[in-house]
């Protein structure tokens, strides 16, 4: 979809491991992300997604391998991989005591962004999603499907480069689910990568490329359709599913 | 720094959205010291006296009806023997039962020495001192205005059921005490531990504002928070229960400043231990808060503890806090006085903050 656009690979790793005392969580992990993919990280609980998502966020220090994200280095530059991604987490990331307005200032003021540009970004924001009215609604008193919506909107405010979603779509209906896809295509159609982890089949299916992750390693990586064709099965879940049972480790 | 500011407000929002809590927050101290200070400070009125009198001469008459003439008390009882004492006492019939002695008169012109006690019921120290010392009072005066006595006589004065008597002057800083570490430790380990709980946390670490701001910006509002206690329980103290603040106030407010720092480190350390605001809630309410208030001096004297738990109260920063601060308040010493309640509260907030620092960095 994206692969008219010369350019370097908004994120790279290569041999990423990291090792927790004898037991390896992410095992030589090497991928590549384009800028304006759509990304699919999958695998089961414990597979080592997690893990994998903290090193590239900065957040933890692989033990071994390599990697850029957003043209920084992932094991000497974690703060400046910090000002350029987003991250969105399943719990939705918003402060439930504060206004819709009062969010969105928050973190644009996290992330340095000047008092008119976050004063015009609101306004932008708020009438993209529609929520002009509920400007001075506390987000508490907001429904899920909404919280979700602003959430994403918020972590991509600050226009990453590449925004990492960790199952950004818990327990909300497939309805709400397949709305808050089409926040994640206009948001790729901007230009901004998506990397998200999901444990719905149907949401494999929306990705450009999509990893799967077993014990560590990442044991599939294509098309949903190059993967179904591959493994000879005619839904995402049949391909998971086939991958899922070599899986030696525990879900926990 | 605009950061930083952004996120300071956001604390100040949680903090004050949540009324109740807010109301708890400024309005305990105030309710806690006027509580405190009028079961201190509480006018004695129309106590009901008992009196033993086995002498029955003039001196004696005078002493009791001039007792009785106080508006203090109540002349109640006539008691015929010395058995009437324990049941009436225990029955909280009679706050204050007065013993003559035979032979009042005679011994207070030959050989000074009478036979007078006073015996009260202990289990209310406050009102016990206070009615025994307005006794005591109009005893003497009686004595010196009949020119009977050159000096003044000392009753001997028997408290019942709680010989260690305390200094009311204990409950200010006491309750300071008590409440900062309510306060600072208890709501920030609350306050952080909610964040990991929602998952903002997350979020927050992954942002480029830096962890040592994240916890900063946390602490400050507390501060503020624990800065007006400590002014409103001053102010209490002075104007509304006349105990004066005799040291210095810049003393008295450098050392809050510190031991408030103290609690934010402890609530700090806490937080970094739980990852529940259930968690949080029962390791300082419960391991803290209940030594805090025990072990601390303000309702035990730590003199009269076990060994072992004397040694333990040395652990607990309110202690020390409290130490000082009795000091500084009622005592009126300078710096050098408070060296070593100083220097151990340093410690403790140094040792603090750097175990948290770096179990907090472990975590990411």
């Amino acid at each position: 979809m994206n692969e008219t656009k010369i350019d370097t690979p908004v994120l790279q790793v290569k041999g990423l491991t990291k090792q927790f005392g004898r037991f390896v969580a992410v095992d030589h992990v090497s991928f590549e992300v384009q800028r304006g993919e759509i990304f699919g990280f999958l695998g089961a609980n414990g597979a080592g997604k997690t893990t994998a998502m903290r090193m590239l966020s900065g957040l933890s220090k692989p033990t071994a391998g390599q990697g850029q994200v957003a043209g920084f280095d992932i094991v000497t530059q974690p703060e400046q991989i910090k000002r350029h991604i987003g991250y969105m987490s399943q719990r939705f990331s918003l402060y439930e005591d504060l206004k819709v307005w009062e969010n969105i200032r928050l973190f644009a003021g996290i992330y340095g962004l000047k008092s008119a540009q976050i004063a015009q970004k609101t306004d932008q924001l708020l009438q993209q999603l529609d929520l002009t009215a509920e400007r001075n609604t506390l987000v508490s008193q907001l429904p899920l499907g909404w919280k979700q919506k602003l959430a994403f909107s918020i972590s991509i405010l600050h226009d990453p480069e590449i925004v990492f979603l960790d199952e950004p779509t818990g327990g909300v209906d497939p309805a709400t689910r397949r709305l808050f896809w089409e926040l994640i295509y206009q948001a790729a159609e901007r230009g901004i990568s998506i990397f998200v982890t999901t444990h719905y089949m149907d949401e494999a299916e929306y990705c450009n490329r999509v990893s799967i992750m077993v014990d560590g390693q990442i044991k599939a990586l294509d098309t949903p359709s190059q993967l179904k064709k591959e493994f000879g099965v005619s839904t995402m879940e049949a391909v998971f599913q086939q991958l899922a049972r070599s899986a030696t480790r525990n879900s926990e | 720094m605009k950061q930083f500011l952004a996120f300071v407000h956001k604390e100040f929002y949680h903090i004050f959205r949540d009324r109740r809590t807010v109301m708890i927050l400024l309005g305990m101290p105030i309710v806690q010291i006027i509580l405190f200070g009028f079961a201190i400070t509480t006018e004695v009125s129309n106590a009901r006296l008992a009196v033993l009198d086995e002498s029955k001469d003039v001196t004696t008459q005078r002493i009791i009806s001039q007792l009785d003439a106080s508006n203090y008390f109540d002349l109640t009882r006539n008691l015929k023997s010395y058995d009437e004492v324990e049941p009436l006492l225990k029955k909280g019939d009679i706050d204050l039962v007065l013993l003559i002695g035979p032979h009042f008169e005679h011994e207070l012109k030959h050989s000074g020495k009478v036979d007078l006690q006073l015996m009260v019921d202990g289990c209310d120290v406050n009102n016990a001192t206070l009615l025994t010392n307005y006794a005591q009072q109009i005893i003497n005066s009686t004595l010196r205005s009949d020119n009977l006595s050159a000096g003044t006589i000392t009753p001997q004065i028997k408290l019942l059921y709680n010989p260690a008597m305390k200094s009311a002057y204990n409950f200010v800083p006491g309750v300071m005490g008590i409440i900062l570490m309510l306060i600072c430790a208890m709501m920030t380990s609350i306050s952080i531990v909610r964040e990991k709980e929602t998952g903002t946390m997350e979020v927050l670490l992954v942002s480029p504002i830096h962890p040592i701001a994240i916890i900063l910006a946390k602490a400050i509002p507390y501060l503020v928070l624990s800065a007006m206690n400590v002014i409103s329980i001053v102010l209490l103290s002075v104007f509304v229960l006349q105990v004066p603040v005799a040291g210095s106030l810049w003393l008295l407010g450098s050392l809050s400043v510190l031991f408030i720092i103290v609690a934010l480190a402890l609530g700090l350390f806490v937080s970094t231990c739980v990852n529940t605001q259930i968690a949080a809630m029962l390791i300082s309410g419960m391991m803290m808060m209940i030594p805090t208030v025990l072990l601390s001096g303000v309702i035990y004297p730590i003199e009269s503890m076990p060994v072992a738990l004397q040694y333990f109260s040395n652990i607990i920063p309110a202690k020390w806090f409290i130490m000082a601060m009795r000091k500084v308040m009622i005592e009126g010493v300078g710096l050098s006085c408070i060296l070593k309640e100083v220097g151990v509260l340093c410690f403790m907030g140094v040792v603090l903050i750097t175990a948290s620092l770096k179990k907090f960095s472990i975590r990411l």
